[in-house]
């Protein structure tokens, strides 16, 4: 249950793009028709498309030199077994107007269609299928929602929001609080909203993360394994301590985010990853996440 | 494709027009040898003003043909007379094929005024079709421009207009360059790009061409019929060019139809049956979105479009074939079921296997093809929408409840097409029944309920069972019987699955495990125990609603010919919570059911045993005797209350209405034991008192007891008569009447 460690072959500086961001998460079912041989003309078409959807009802010619140029390349790096698929990123740029060729083409917007350990997606189904059950966006929602519509129409798949439910909120909490970070760490932090007011109030609860830690070495029985009773305990736990200095009851209140050295996730599905070391252990998670919301 | 094959229904007419282009005789001999007309007189009348009509014809176009300089129309009383001619002809009654060469040549050659040119042009309505050769030569009068700009205009106008009634069309295609060369013409462009439209396959699609209608493009900023035109070219280049339409386009192209509407109709009229349509426009412009929503969370059935996946692997293959991608339909055009047969050897699914669900022809071809990957991006599609659009599991959806509804009638009806159910559904339905407050989307979440495929059991009990259980139990009377009704369909179809299978399975000897017989009995079983047991506890709740109980009864009427009807070696008897609930029913529609239902229950168990008689062999599947027993058991109940007046005697299940005279004595009724026959059965009484009313006018004492011996069996044909076919079959078959004494022998009912 615990997120293995790292594979060793992973290169840290290619999926190093994924940290100290903010993704937004979609659970994506599987890619119908697509090939890992034909990225550049992918390329071409979506660049072309997202022409087309900017000025609705200009045609416009597919390969020309566009504003926004796109680029779409796999990540082999990125996957937890060799059954998982390579990953796929796909990232948009502004060409600088009118400047000479040299002049840095600026990132407007990427997204990362991934597979950590999901291979168990792919079981059964033919080869037409691809499956990179999640996928992470970072930029502005209206080119999310142009790419998302492109691979929608052309590899007939669908993606959703994935929102991550308060008990999977508290499964993180629980698991990141027991991983090893350098010592300069910032708070953990968890942040709970109260239903049913008429003005929104949230709370937050700063614990250091060694104290932290302490309270979590006491409540996991066996290293390497969590189970969900540890994680009720530990969650408890820290209730009853906020209870006794403040007399407020969290449990009756809803997790929302969860912030920790390793990442920090919320409730509506956007997640930070703030260290290489356990990217893949947290990708693996949400990689699971996503397929239970696809089946 | 539609327009090709609509000009070739119009091929036959005229078989040597090319050669005698200007010979009208051939045309005349043809219509003077008719036989059928020269039979009436009143019909040769006709013809002798037709051919009147057909000399003056005649000399109008010898006179074109020959027209030679400027001729003023004012002056000139010969061409003012054949201009009338001509006219007055083709409004009528239109041109024969053979005109349209001489009239199309000198409304183009700039010979004459421009009136009379566009008087000319305006009647070129065609009687029965337009020969390709007529047309080839006046675009090559138009190429050499010698005629006006409005003639050209209005020459294109015609030709578009005109377009389906050329005969032929492999020249005009040859000319498709020439057309594009008209484009840079500002006036002539909209018109062009029409004809473009018309004329445009997979192969004029060129790169130079699309950088051409691209600089227009810039040049003349968003027009309409560019777009068109463009997207025209996008459904068959993808990998070429992309446009994306504006939501609300409405007409593409400027209506070219004017001057010659009236003489199309009717000339559609007369040649009703091979008359070409216009060809609607398919461009697939984007949905009107009416409401501001997150980008994927909106429910949009997709609009079939191209797959343009497999461009690069073409590419590769066309080396070697050069057919492969040519050759494949697109299912944008894809309007009609003789298309459909056509192409179906090239036709491919759309990129958005969505779209299926609101396109019949598609469903055909899905039908066909048996394709796991169709099902499958299907399955992902539909499971994601249900999920993501479930008004009663996602928060903050209740204003769509409308869009979701059309959404489910949608799969519910594909489902009917398609004759079977979706996984998806399935699944949706054991996620969010849970969770379902019975009332949201009532109606259709029950009909989805219907087509629930057969799986295993356990599942069905915990995720469908149980929850509509508790719903079941504290619903309205009105859910109760739609409950009843959607198990009723479910029960149907998964009969009808598995006659169906019955038949294939004669080839293949084969079933796949999960749907052994055995599997099917045990589940169809479940399902009618079921219905039982919740048929009970209902009639009980609703103090044996006479609407309920004919819902109930309905269900019933399904289950008592499983055997002979569905071939399923299965009987299973109603409870006697349903049983005695309608036998001693207020209301003669449950009676009536009930006998119905009983008759077929004998039929079907008379069958089974003959069968197992006949075959002597050890059945796999064998009635057991505790179902013959039930039978019989309510057999003697219902004889003993409808005939023999002995229910309470001879009633011998332990649920049933035995009773000891004592007990029978203390409820001070005076003649209980009739008290349930045919003419006391409160049901029945009604029946009873008209016949009393009829037979005996003068009787005002209502004596029931006059119904007897000869009378007995007047009642019973006064009851057969007034619809009671149910109880005439069942008093038929189950009630020994040879000797015409009221104590028939129940005995020779059972089984």
């Amino acid at each position: 249950l615990f997120p293995p460690p790292p594979q060793d072959n992973t290169d840290p500086q290619k999926t190093a793009f994924l940290l100290r961001k903010q993704w937004t998460l979609y659970s994506v079912t599987p890619l119908y028709g697509f090939s890992n041989a034909h990225l550049k003309h992918y390329a071409r078409l979506l660049s072309a498309f997202i022409a087309a959807e900017k000025q609705k009802g200009l045609a416009v010619e597919v390969g020309v030199e566009l504003d926004i140029k796109v680029a779409v390349s796999s990540i082999p790096d990125l996957k937890g077994s060799d059954r998982d698929q390579d990953a796929i990123l796909v990232q948009l740029s502004l060409r600088p107007p009118a400047s000479p060729k040299n002049s840095e083409e600026k990132l407007v917007w990427s997204g990362c269609f991934c597979s950590v350990s999901g291979d168990h997606l792919s079981e059964n189904l033919p080869e037409d299928f691809t499956c990179l059950p999640l996928f992470l966006a970072n930029g502005a929602e209206s080119y999310t929602s142009i790419v998302g519509s492109w691979f929608q129409k052309t590899f007939d798949c669908c993606f959703r929001r994935l929102a991550i439910s308060p008990l999977n909120l508290s499964w993180m909490a629980a698991m990141w609080t027991g991983c090893q970070v350098d010592k300069t760490t910032s708070a953990m932090e968890l942040i709970f909203s109260v239903p049913c007011l008429p003005y929104p109030l949230d709370i937050s609860y700063a614990i250091h993360p060694e104290d932290a830690k302490a309270l979590w070495d006491t409540v996991q029985k066996t290293p390497g394994e969590i189970t969900q009773e540890e994680v009720d305990v530990f969650m408890d736990c820290l209730y009853s301590h906020f209870h006794r200095h403040f007399k407020i009851h969290l449990s009756a209140t809803k997790l929302v985010k969860v912030s920790t050295a390793i990442a920090s996730a919320h409730c509506d599905g956007i997640i930070k990853f703030l260290q290489s070391k356990y990217l893949a252990g947290v990708l693996m998670l949400l990689t699971e996440l996503a397929i239970s919301q696809i089946q | 494709m539609h327009r090709r094959q609509s000009s070739e229904t119009l091929k036959k007419p005229p078989q040597d027009h090319h050669k005698n282009q200007t010979d009208l005789s051939a045309w005349r001999k043809g219509r003077r040898t008719d036989p059928k007309k020269s039979v009436q007189s009143h019909q040769s009348l006709n013809d002798k003003k037709n051919d009147s009509e057909q000399d003056s014809l005649e000399e109008a176009l010898s006179y074109f043909e020959q027209v030679q300089g400027r001729v003023s129309l004012k002056k000139n009383n010969v061409l003012q007379k054949h201009l009338t001619t001509v006219e007055s002809i083709a409004l009528q009654r239109g041109l024969p094929p053979e005109g349209f060469d001489v009239l199309l040549k000198v409304a183009l050659s700039g010979k004459l005024a421009d009136t009379v040119n566009t008087r000319l042009l305006k009647s070129l309505v065609p009687a029965s079709v337009i020969p390709e050769t007529s047309v080839v030569s006046a675009v090559s009068w138009l190429c050499v421009s010698k005629c006006s700009g409005n003639i050209q205009l209005l020459f294109l106008r015609w030709l578009i207009t005109m377009f389906d009634f050329i005969d032929r069309k492999e020249e005009i295609h040859a000319l498709y360059g020439f057309f594009f060369s008209f484009l840079q013409d500002e006036k002539m462009c909209p018109y062009v790009c029409h004809l473009l439209y018309l004329l445009t396959r997979k192969e004029s699609v060129k790169p130079f061409r699309i950088r051409r209608l691209l600089d227009l493009q810039v040049k003349m900023g968003m027009q309409s019929h560019l777009q068109a035109l463009l997207s025209l070219y996008k459904l068959f280049c993808p990998e070429l060019v992309t446009i994306t339409l504006p939501g609300k386009m409405k007409t593409y192209f400027k209506n070219s139809e004017g001057p010659w509407k009236a003489a199309i109709n009717a000339v559609r009229q007369r040649n009703q049956a091979s008359s070409p349509v216009f060809q609607t426009l398919f461009l697939g412009t984007a949905q009107p979105q009416s409401r501001k929503r997150k980008w994927n969370t909106q429910l949009i059935i997709p609009a079939s479009s191209t797959n343009i996946n497999n461009i690069e692997e073409d590419r590769k293959k066309n080396c070697v074939n050069l057919y492969s991608r040519d050759e494949s339909f697109p299912v944008e055009q894809l309007q009609t079921f003789s298309q459909l047969l056509q192409n179906i050897h090239h036709l491919e699914f759309p990129s958005q296997m969505g779209s299926v669900l609101t396109n019949p022809l598609l469903l055909h071809y899905m039908n066909c093809i048996k394709d796991e990957s169709v099902y499958l991006r299907l399955y992902y599609w539909m499971g994601q929408t249900l999920q993501e659009e479930c008004t009663w599991c996602v928060a903050d959806s209740k204003q769509y409840e409308e869009e979701f509804k059309d959404f489910l009638e949608t799969v519910y009806k594909t489902e009917c097409f398609l004759q079977e159910g979706f996984s998806s559904c399935e699944e949706f339905l054991y996620k969010s029944l849970p969770l379902w407050d019975g009332i949201c989307c009532r109606s259709q979440v029950l009909r989805l309920v219907s087509w629930i495929p057969l799986g295993n059991f356990s599942e069905m009990k915990s995720h469908f069972y149980d929850p509509l259980v508790q719903l079941f139990f504290t619903s309205s009377l009105y859910f109760k019987c739609s409950v009843i009704e959607s198990l009723k369909e479910l029960l149907q179809n998964w009969l009808n699955w598995h006659v169906i299978h019955l038949d294939s399975e004669s080839d293949s000897q084969v079933r796949s495990s999960n749907t052994t017989l055995s599997g099917l009995v045990n589940m169809v079983a479940e399902l009618i125990h079921f219905v039982g047991w919740i048929s009970t506890v209902a009639l009980r709740l609703e103090n044996n609603h006479t609407f309920l109980l004919y819902f109930i009864l309905d269900f019933y009427e399904t289950v008592c010919d499983m055997y002979l009807r569905y071939n399923l070696p299965l009987l299973i008897m109603p409870p006697a919570g349903v049983f005695y609930p309608a036998l001693l029913s207020m209301d003669c529609v449950n009676l009536n059911q009930l006998c119905y239902i009983m008759y077929r229950y004998r039929t079907n168990l008379v069958a089974a045993k003959e069968n197992e008689l006949s075959k002597k062999q050890i059945l796999q599947f064998k009635f057991s005797s505790q179902t013959y027993q039930e039978y019989n058991q309510y057999i003697i109940a219902m004889v003993g209350c409808l005939w023999t007046s002995s229910a309470f005697q001879k009633d011998t299940h332990p649920q049933g209405l035995r009773m000891d005279d004592e007990l029978l004595k203390k409820t001070a009724v005076k003649e209980f034991k009739t008290s349930f026959n045919i003419v006391y059965h409160p049901a029945m009484m009604g029946y009873a008192l008209h016949f009393l009313q009829q037979a005996w006018p003068d009787d005002t004492t209502f004596n029931f007891s006059l119904i007897k011996g000869k009378k007995w069996n007047w009642y019973l044909e006064y009851l057969y008569s007034q619809g009671l076919t149910g109880l005439k079959v069942f008093i038929e078959s189950s009630i020994n009447r040879v000797s015409q004494a009221s104590h028939s022998n129940a005995e020779n009912a059972q089984v």
